[in-house]
């Protein structure tokens, strides 16, 4: 399975609005973030809830975004960050949005 | 005379409120399931009602004391350090450590930056290295809290951060699982594996603390 990101790469979580088991957390839907570590491929959470063996499998990223550009009136230091575990297709590439 | 009739209700009542909810009591429907499968599973002979009591005693047997016995030896042999850092799994599984399916990633304090660990989601926990979580990394308040003011939060633990000292919050949403390795104490150099072990507290492996200091009170 070839990963659709790179190290380095910027990318926006997909903002989409999905019932079921999600592992997207809510507030980072529509931010922007790097990728820090490709991961490899998982089966897929939301079809494994469902009972299947979550085929499709997932490629599983670790994505870094800017604490001040995930909470608009954050106060703490400009360099806290935050990394989140998400799978592939919640990614965007940065060139959709522009 | 029982000890209840000497309980005169004084300074409280009983009557205007239940027992305290917990925040998530297990749905009714489920537990009803679940009790209904046991049942079955037990009489078509695949398990025993002793095979899960002694599966529920070994989870609840796992505790902290492994986390901290892993990043004493993480102190202690560079090499180790390398390995835990780059392949968590198969550096505990020289613990005798199962991950399962989980991959373990182990993340490093240095003097720049501070690492804590939360799952907004529900509540992953490196339970073969730690046990069973703490009810505060379960609640609502550290889980929707320390994403959003993680140096506040910390603070409230006892540990306050340098302006200057990069926080960094792991989300662990997914297939991995994560421990702080914490920095080393300072006054521990030449320590013995068992001593540095005693001064890595739980707290510390989540990362809302700093590893113990020596207690130079003792030496």
């Amino acid at each position: 399975m070839t990963p659709a990101f790179a190290l380095g790469d910027n990318v926006v979580i997909s903002p989409r609005d999905q019932p079921g088991h999600v592992r997207t957390p809510c507030y980072l839907r529509g931010r922007r973030g790097r990728i820090i570590q490709v991961c490899g491929a998982f089966p897929d959470p939301e079809l494994l809830a469902q009972g299947t063996l979550g085929i499709p499998y997932r490629v599983l990223y670790r994505v870094a975004f800017a604490l001040y550009a995930v909470w608009p009136d954050y106060a703490g230091a400009p360099s806290d960050d935050l990394i989140a575990d998400l799978y592939e297709h919640w990614l965007e590439s940065e060139e959709k949005h522009p | 005379m029982s000890g209840i009739d000497a309980h005169d209700n004084a300074d409280h009542d009983h009557t205007d409120h239940g027992p305290t909810p917990l925040e998530r009591e297990p749905d009714p429907a489920i537990a009803l399931q679940e009790m209904a499968l046991r049942e079955l599973l037990i009489e078509k002979g695949i398990f025993t009602a002793d095979d899960i009591r002694r599966a529920m005693e070994a989870m609840e047997a796992r505790s902290p004391a492994m986390g901290a016995r892993v990043v004493a030896r993480a102190w202690s042999d560079q090499a180790f350090k390398t390995a835990l850092l780059t392949h968590g799994n198969s550096a505990v599984a020289t613990f005798g450590v199962s991950m399962g399916v989980a991959e373990l990633t182990v993340v490093e304090n240095t003097p720049e930056v501070h690492n804590v660990i939360v799952c907004t989601l529900c509540s992953c926990y490196p339970r073969a290295l730690l046990g069973i979580p703490p009810s505060w990394y379960k609640s609502k308040s550290y889980r929707s809290r320390v994403v959003r003011d993680p140096r506040g939060v910390l603070a409230e633990f006892g540990t306050t951060l340098p302006p200057g000292m990069k926080v960094r919050v792991h989300d662990s949403t997914a297939d991995l699982r994560f421990l702080v390795l914490p920095r080393r104490p300072a006054g521990t150099d030449g320590w013995y594996a068992d001593a540095l072990a005693s001064l890595v507290t739980r707290d510390c492996l989540i990362g809302v603390a700093m590893a113990r200091a020596p207690d130079t009170t003792a030496l």
